[in-house]
């Protein structure tokens, strides 16, 4: 089970609070992970990844043990705590704007 | 007795203002997707209950919202707009090549005949057709393919198919305009599209009477009269009387015939409403006087309505897609401004008042005749 943070938009948009769990099998990634939190709540599609390339929106960055993973292969094991669901992955929207 | 709805989007969220067929008691409802830019809300006017809405962040992209209950509760709907085959280039402000790229959708305008049918306008330029509820798009790309496609180039506020207007006469014709490319129709249900810019003259452009290029910042159709098009450009108010084969300048004696909204009254085809902005360098009313300028003559003779709008210390703007009318006896008009005033009018615009005074910056305004 894999542990994620959603920014309170996401939250709001999916309808959830708190962090949501998702399950991937074995060898967690970032695409692995976002996949299976968009087969879970479909409405994150296209808000987090773009939806023809798949690449990371760019105002988006991934987060995890107090790592920046945003520029990390989205096909790169995620930390051993993140996939041991000791520490959440966290998808964070850039601080900018009004 | 009739009811009023007027659908808000704001740079922080949807509202919907309601009224009975008085126009004097206002309830408001909102935010809905607070805190995210709502570009457009609108209702089918087959099924007035429908409502669609672009719910749109430069962080977490496109969503389109939709509503069968007269916006009481929504549900997501399908995000995917992807550009039919290879997008191409633009131009870009400098002139190089730029790759086509979807940003947002600017503009939903739902079919006069089937409620699951709706058109979507986006930016990088380009027309959009759901024929499920939303639920999926498909790109229409007879428009950007009809030739002068990659010389388009974005206006200040990005490349955006801004206007979609309906032939009611018409199911094959349809217009719609972009900034700042201009003016274009179809007359075979959106296969083919020409350029309607004859007429138009720019002097931002090296050719000012050029094909395409023009920043046209509004178009507006009374539905008797679909051959008859009124259109804010980004300067100069003008008229076409032949479905935009040809447009002739009617910005008489408008104090400045900058802006970006116009409407046409609901029962009376030849008056029309535009609210002049000093100029596209300053975005505000002339002298801080907010005024709405009414034409009973399709043009050229303007009058200055100013009951109930500020006269003084007003640096609002009012953007191009945030003023609407509705369609009862006495004709309302309604205009929402960046300083997040939404004016209503019961009386055609001779007076004026405020529904709401401290919403965030208004985007758009659509409005619902209930019967």
């Amino acid at each position: 089970m894999i542990r994620v943070v959603l920014p309170a938009h996401l939250r709001t948009l999916a309808r959830v609070s708190g962090e949501v769990h998702v399950d991937v099998a074995d060898g967690a990634t970032q695409r692995t992970v976002l996949d299976a939190l968009e087969t879970s709540y479909p409405v994150l599609r296209g808000t987090i990844r773009d939806h023809t390339t798949q690449k990371r929106r760019p105002y988006i960055r991934f987060f995890a043990c107090k790592r920046d993973l945003s520029h990390d292969s989205p096909d790169a094991l995620l930390p051993d705590p993140v996939i041991a669901g000791s520490e959440p992955f966290l998808i964070v929207g850039a601080m900018a704007g009004g | 007795m009739s009811k009023v709805r007027v659908l808000v989007g704001t740079r922080k969220g949807a509202f919907i203002l309601s009224s009975d067929g008085k126009r004097e008691q206002w309830d408001v409802s909102g935010p809905h997707f607070a805190g995210w830019e709502i570009y457009h809300v609108n209702g089918s006017p087959v099924d007035p209950n429908r409502l669609y809405a672009s719910q749109t962040s430069g962080w977490f992209g496109q969503v389109i919202q939709c509503s069968n209950d007269g916006g009481k509760t929504w549900e997501p709907a399908g995000n995917e707009f992807a550009y039919d085959g290879d997008a191409g280039t633009h131009q870009w402000y400098d002139g190089t090549p730029r790759p086509w790229e979807f940003k947002r959708v600017w503009h939903l305008e739902p079919s006069l005949t089937d409620p699951n049918v709706v058109y979507a306008g986006v930016e990088d330029a380009a027309l959009f057709c759901s024929s499920d509820g939303a639920k999926t798009w498909s790109e229409i790309p007879g428009l950007r393919r009809h030739g002068t496609g990659p010389s388009w180039q974005p206006g200040a506020g990005g490349m955006c198919l801004h206007t979609i207007v309906q032939d009611p006469q018409n199911a094959q014709r349809m217009f719609i305009a972009i900034s700042a490319a201009g003016a274009f129709r179809t007359d075979d249900g959106g296969q083919t599209w020409c350029p309607i810019n004859r007429g138009l003259k720019s002097e931002g452009l090296p050719d000012p009477n050029a094909e395409v290029g023009h920043c046209v910042h509004r178009l507006a159709m009374h539905a008797s009269r679909p051959n008859v098009l009124f259109m804010q450009k980004h300067w100069d108010v003008m008229r076409s009387d032949d479905a935009g084969d040809s447009w002739k300048e009617v910005s008489g004696n408008l104090p400045t015939d900058f802006g970006f909204a116009i409407d046409v009254h609901a029962h009376e085809p030849e008056t029309v409403y535009v609210v002049p902005i000093k100029s596209d360098s300053e975005h505000f009313p002339l002298d801080g006087k907010l005024q709405v300028f009414r034409s009973r003559t399709g043009g050229n003779d303007w009058e200055p309505l100013t009951k109930g709008l500020p006269q003084r210390d007003c640096y609002v703007n009012v953007l191009r897609d945030a003023m609407a009318v509705d369609s009862l006896d006495a004709c309302g008009v309604y205009f929402g401004t960046t300083g997040g005033q939404v004016y209503a009018s019961s009386d055609a615009g001779d007076t004026w008042n405020a529904i709401v005074r401290d919403l965030p910056p208004v985007l758009s305004v659509e409005v619902q005749t209930l019967k």
